[in-house]
């Protein structure tokens, strides 16, 4: 077209952003790569190759070496050889390091900008103008976690050698998130870059080399799932961070299982958009292009679901029609779209089966009538209207560029629906009254709330999921735990096998007590009678009888969720008022020492002192936590913007608590105390041996104000009904302590709903010890994370 | 988008501008509901416009035709104390001829008759105005209502547009009175406006918002629908004597406006962004996001101004770099 068309037609033209950099850095490796181990690129072992491609032309990039469980031997061997020498660098050496990859980051801008477009097919507008300078941010942000880890994080030391695993939908970004915090602080790490999207990894590698990083602090393995799962397996890594499906986050839950590894896991969503009547219109419009088009909808925490007040849907989504007519769709290096390709085939027919899917259902899609590349591999922008909660669409993550729309009639029913969901990434709330979206923002069950807004991260702003949608956070202080781990609790030795359970006294029956007193089961405030009406035994060291205690089961377990599921109440109590509970916990508690101190004596044999100062720190340990009760603060974030990111300590809702034998009083109150003063409602499983000492406790929790539902009890068999619980899909959490097999039990069995879990591995914890047995680590354990960003401005 | 609303299809009778005739905004009572529920996020709104300029580029042959078109919606603008008969001849001379003839028959534009949408000036010369751009279809254009700060009695601002448009001025740019706005009477800026545009009779007007003035987003938003209401035919951002010119962010809510009121009425109403705006790159910008909001139709001079005075010997150094490929210096052009 010539000057003269362009005055008439007003078109944009072609504005391609030029490759050649690119092009020649890939010829500079003969367009060919294998894995980066302790800081050279080396071949498979087995000399296998995958190829990737770009999505926009479907035309090969590069050969990339296909890792086996071999090479995943020499890239975590090589991590765990550069450690220690990495740890003792100390955290101001280090955080050298990391401002120099930052720099790095920015003078290598736009040739990662334009890679990371060919290989991923997203806009170069994108790669350009967020992934890359948020890339360089999280290096910035981390350097300076490791200049202050030796005075802020003292008390914590590095895990070690970490596995990353990252998806494609932002493959550089993602290395960021993981990487940064994990060498800042001290780790090692083997990472492995999605077999569709490894070459910004790749390059990163061989910068990160150059700008003087010591060889096996960051090695890459390429290749496919097999190889993410030998990473999984391996005894030397501490450490697994995951970030793509839930399917796959599932699997890896199960498979690290028991093994004592820590876990990260950043997975799918379905998050809502939800617009009230009085927001601005046109800002909330455009806020459904930046939620589902950004990144083809490719987004684990795109707004997928929209939801409208009723009142102004039909105008809401006529006006976005209109502005989907407006966008463009082209190849990833034109710097005049906003939509690239999509990353292969296989996710193209998956997203246009869901559609169909959603059709057929009784959708109505609108697709406008603009162009798309003839070649490659893209879809349009499409929205599907008329879609009801009972829908496929409506639950299924797209993973592409496709809204689903409801309507919403209140608030409540804005929620309600909102939360209808097995997963809890993000969530963005539309509206210009502030008292209406600060009241909306923490009723959702997401990790990440907008306000006005979408899609906005921040490397000093914690990043995570609710329920399905996994857990951990990436990203500021929230973020940096997730690599460390206290010195106190590290230093936990195995747990010393129990004495044997001793054989019972020919005399078959206990010494009878006054008035006969029968230890049923405590659920929703009250004492209730087993449901299979079974006791079980409890048997001194000496092998008297010592009494009866309800032999709970699976039933029993089901109605205590159920009580604690109602007693919602508790989650939102004032922390002045759960405070104040815990404290008359202590005090009624110790009213009946003397009662305590003869049941512990008498059944765990110990000296009546050490019954004695059982039932003295049990008293502190409620007091603790009373203390903590209205001060274990979330914060306020200072993101790069007009603004502000709340991050507020949640509680996580109902757990379930597995308690174990040693110092079972103590114990117990060491683990229900911390989750009910963070405003959890708790399933505890007591001792199975001692059981009857919680069962003592039930009338302290009958005088001292707790409310129905708050703290259920349930005695008997441990693995049965730790079993049970952690299978349970209504409980949100498991704390299980006392054995290695229960520890394991647990986290395998939480997949079900991906619930948060914390075990301790069969190490013995020191329950007289506060460093130990108290504090920070078990509150945020109690908690989860909600970071709400505010953007304000009139 | 890009569709164009034919000629006439609105059916209109009064003669447009340039000759591309769509009916005149006839204005409508003054609905105070509609215009407090308008509601505008500011930092949703920034975000827009920050992201914008990634998202749209135009390059090359493209920008040149682009660029020639923003010379032609250029209200090619002198508003000092010193100007004199002669200064404004001379920025009538420019007007008629705003590009050297031989860039344009390089760019292959020689026959559009290209020449800036009108030439704006103080009342004091719209006489001599009319009388230099005589035998062009250049429209003069007075600023007035006692321009800029809008204090003057109301009965001297009706007189004062009455004698620019017997002066021959074809289109009057007014300010509002910023009070009413900033108290919210917007029944007192609704009749301001409503007589405006009655003394204007047959010439377009453009209300000026003195967005700067206004501060809020909000206030502006309000502010251009009421003025629409009561028949401005073009909204404008600003005098220029403000401490804030025109922004991306003005302008997008200006132009969210006009779509609404479009929706809601039928009329199609123009919008000129003035001051501060002096570079072809911000010039791109404005079209991009006019585009990009509004659709091609609002990229014609009927519908798009741009009130500048050093703006048209940036776009000239522009279009000589590229036809040259040399990058140009301001004493190769012809000065305004």
């Amino acid at each position: 077209m010539s000057v003269a068309n362009y005055f008439e037609s007003l078109d944009y033209g072609p504005a391609p952003e030029a490759d050649t950099n690119v092009r020649d850095w890939l010829k500079s490796h003969d367009a060919s790569f294998g894995h980066f181990i302790d800081g050279a690129f080396r071949p498979s072992k087995d000399g296998k190759t995958l190829s990737t491609h770009e999505p926009a032309t479907g035309d090969e990039l590069a050969k990339i070496a296909q890792g086996s469980a071999e090479d995943v031997d020499d890239a975590v061997a090589a991590a765990a050889k550069a450690q220690e020498p990495w740890e003792a660098l100390g955290g101001k050496g280090r955080a050298r390091h990391i401002y120099a990859l930052a720099r790095m980051v920015q003078r290598h801008a736009r040739l990662f900008a334009v890679l990371e477009a060919l290989d991923n097919g997203k806009p170069i507008r994108e790669t350009r103008d967020l992934d890359i300078p948020l890339v360089a941010r999280h290096f910035y942000h981390h350097a300076g976690w490791a200049e202050l880890q030796d005075t802020e994080l003292a008390d914590h030391k590095p895990i070690g050698v970490v596995g990353q695993i990252i998806p494609w939908n932002f493959p550089l970004l993602m290395l960021a998130w993981k990487v940064a915090p994990a060498l800042a602080l001290g780790n090692t790490v083997v990472l492995k870059p999605a077999e569709a999207t490894p070459l910004t990894a790749l390059l990163f590698a061989e910068l990160a080399a150059r700008s003087g990083l010591p060889a096996g602090v960051l090695n890459v393995i390429t290749g496919d799932g097999s190889t993410g799962a030998a990473l999984v397996k391996h005894d030397g890594v501490g450490k697994i961070a995951f970030t793509g499906s839930t399917e796959v986050g599932r699997i890896i839950r199960a498979e690290t299982a028991g093994s004592g590894k820590s876990l990260t896991l950043e997975l799918g969503g379905k998050s809502p958009f939800i617009v009230f009547d009085d927001a601005d219109m046109e800002s909330a419009v455009e806020g459904v292009v930046d939620a589902i088009w950004f990144n083809q909808g490719q987004v684990c925490c795109a707004g997928s679901r929209l939801l409208v007040h009723e009142g102004i849907h039909d105008r809401f989504i006529a006006r976005l029609k209109e502005r989907m007519n407006s966008l463009r769709v082209g190849h990833p290096l034109d710097k005049a779209i906003d939509m690239g390709a999509i990353i292969e085939q296989s996710q193209l027919e998956r997203i246009s089966a869901l559609v169909g899917k959603g059709v057929e259902e009784g959708a109505e899609a609108y697709v406008p009538d603009i162009a798309t590349p003839d070649r490659g591999c893209f879809y349009p922008p499409t929205l599907l209207t008329g879609v009801e909660p009972a829908s496929t669409v409506a639950t299924e993550e797209i993973f592409g560029p496709v809204m689903v729309a409801m309507s919403f009639r209140t608030p409540d029913e804005a929620v309600e629906l909102a939360n209808n969901t097995r997963y809890g990434l993000a969530a963005s709330v539309w509206s210009e009254n502030m008292n209406l979206a600060l009241d909306i923002a923490p009723q959702l069950k997401a990790g990440v709330v907008w306000v006005n807004a979408t899609n906005l991260f921040d490397a000093g702003v914690g990043f995570g999921g609710y329920r399905e949608s996994g857990y951990g956070r990436e990203g500021g202080l929230e973020g940096a735990y997730e690599y460390l781990k206290p010195k106190a609790w590290a230093a936990r030795k195995p747990r010393k096998p129990a004495p044997p359970v001793p054989v019972v006294e020919a005399t078959d029956s206990f010494e009878p007590m006054a008035v006969d007193r029968t230890a049923k089961l405590y659920v929703g405030g009250k004492q209730v009678r087993p449901d299979g009406n079974y006791s079980l035994t409890v048997i001194s060291p000496k092998g008297k009888v010592i009494g009866e205690m309800g032999e709970g089961n699976r039933k029993d377990i089901r109605n205590a969720v159920q009580a604690a599921r109602k007693a919602s109440g508790w989650a939102t109590a004032s922390t002045h008022l759960r405070a104040q509970i815990l404290y008359y916990l202590g005090e009624n508690l110790s009213a009946r020492t003397g009662e305590f101190v003869a049941r512990l004596s008498a059944m765990t044999g110990v000296k009546k002192s050490d019954a004695e100062r059982e039932v003295e720190t049990a008293i502190d340990r409620f007091f603790t936590y009373a203390a903590w009760a209205d001060k274990f603060d979330g914060a306020v974030h200072s993101p790069p913007l007009r603004g502000v990111a709340l991050a507020m300590n949640e509680p996580i809702g109902v757990a379930g608590v597995i308690c174990p034998d040693e110092a079972p009083l103590l114990s117990f109150v060491s683990l229900v105390a911390p989750l009910m003063a963070m405003g959890n409602r708790v399933v505890a499983v007591p001792s199975e041996r001692y059981g009857l000492i919680a069962a003592d406790f039930y009338q302290v929790l009958e005088t001292s104000d707790v409310p129905a539902g708050v703290i259920n009890i349930v005695t008997g068999y441990t693995k049965e009904l730790a079993k049970t619980l952690a299978d349970h899909d209504d409980v949100d959490a498991i704390w299980a302590f006392g054995g290695s097999d229960v520890s394991e039990m647990a986290e395998a069995r939480s997949v079900g709903n991906m619930k948060r879990t914390f075990v301790d591995n069969g190490l013995a914890t020191n329950w007289y010890d506060p460093k130990v047995a108290e504090g920070r680590l078990f509150l945020r354990n109690a908690v989860q994370v909600k970071n709400i960003w505010i953007p304000y401005g009139e | 988008m890009s569709e164009i609303i034919p000629m006439g299809e609105t059916g209109t009778s009064a003669p447009g501008l340039h000759g591309n005739a769509i009916a005149r905004n006839p204005g409508q009572a003054l609905e105070l509901d509609w215009v407090n529920e308008i509601q505008v996020n500011r930092s949703a709104v920034e975000r827009r416009c920050t992201t914008l300029g990634g998202r749209r580029s135009v390059k090359k042959d493209a920008q040149a035709g682009w660029l020639l078109k923003a010379i032609t919606c250029m209200d090619l603008t002198t508003l000092n104390g010193d100007d004199t008969a002669a200064r404004v001849r001379r920025l009538c001379a420019k007007a008629r001829q705003p590009v050297r003839p031989d860039l344009l028959e390089a760019l292959g534009v020689a026959d559009r008759g290209i020449t800036t949408g009108a030439v704006c000036v103080y009342h004091r010369f719209v006489a001599e105005a009319v009388d230099a751009l005589d035998g062009t279809f250049i429209p003069v254009a007075a600023v007035s209502t006692g321009f800029p700060a809008g204090l003057s009695p109301h009965d001297t601002k009706l007189r004062e547009i009455e004698a620019s448009v017997a002066d021959g001025a074809r289109e009057i740019d007014i300010v509002v009175t910023r009070e009413h706005v900033l108290t919210g009477n917007w029944q007192a800026l609704y009749d301001e406006m409503r007589d405006f545009r009655a003394a204007c009779g047959e010439a377009h007007v453009k209300a000026i918002l003195a967005t700067g003035d206004l501060r809020t987003l909000r206030n502006v938003a309000r502010a251009s629908m009421v003025c629409m209401m009561a028949g401005a035919d073009f909204i404008k951002t600003s005098t220029g004597k403000e401490t804030a010119n025109a922004t991306l962010p003005v302008s997008l809510v200006m132009l969210r406006m006009i779509r609404h009121y479009q929706e809601r009425t039928g009329h199609l109403v123009g919008f000129k962004p003035a001051g501060g705006i002096s570079t072809a790159k911000d010039v791109l910008a404005y079209q991009v996001l006019m585009k990009e909001e509004l659709g091609r139709r609002w990229l014609e001079p009927d519908l798009l101004r741009f009130g500048a005075s050093s703006l048209l010997a940036d776009i000239e150094r522009q279009l000589e770099h590229h036809v040259t490929g040399r990058y140009s210096a301001y004493n190769r052009h012809p000065m305004a």
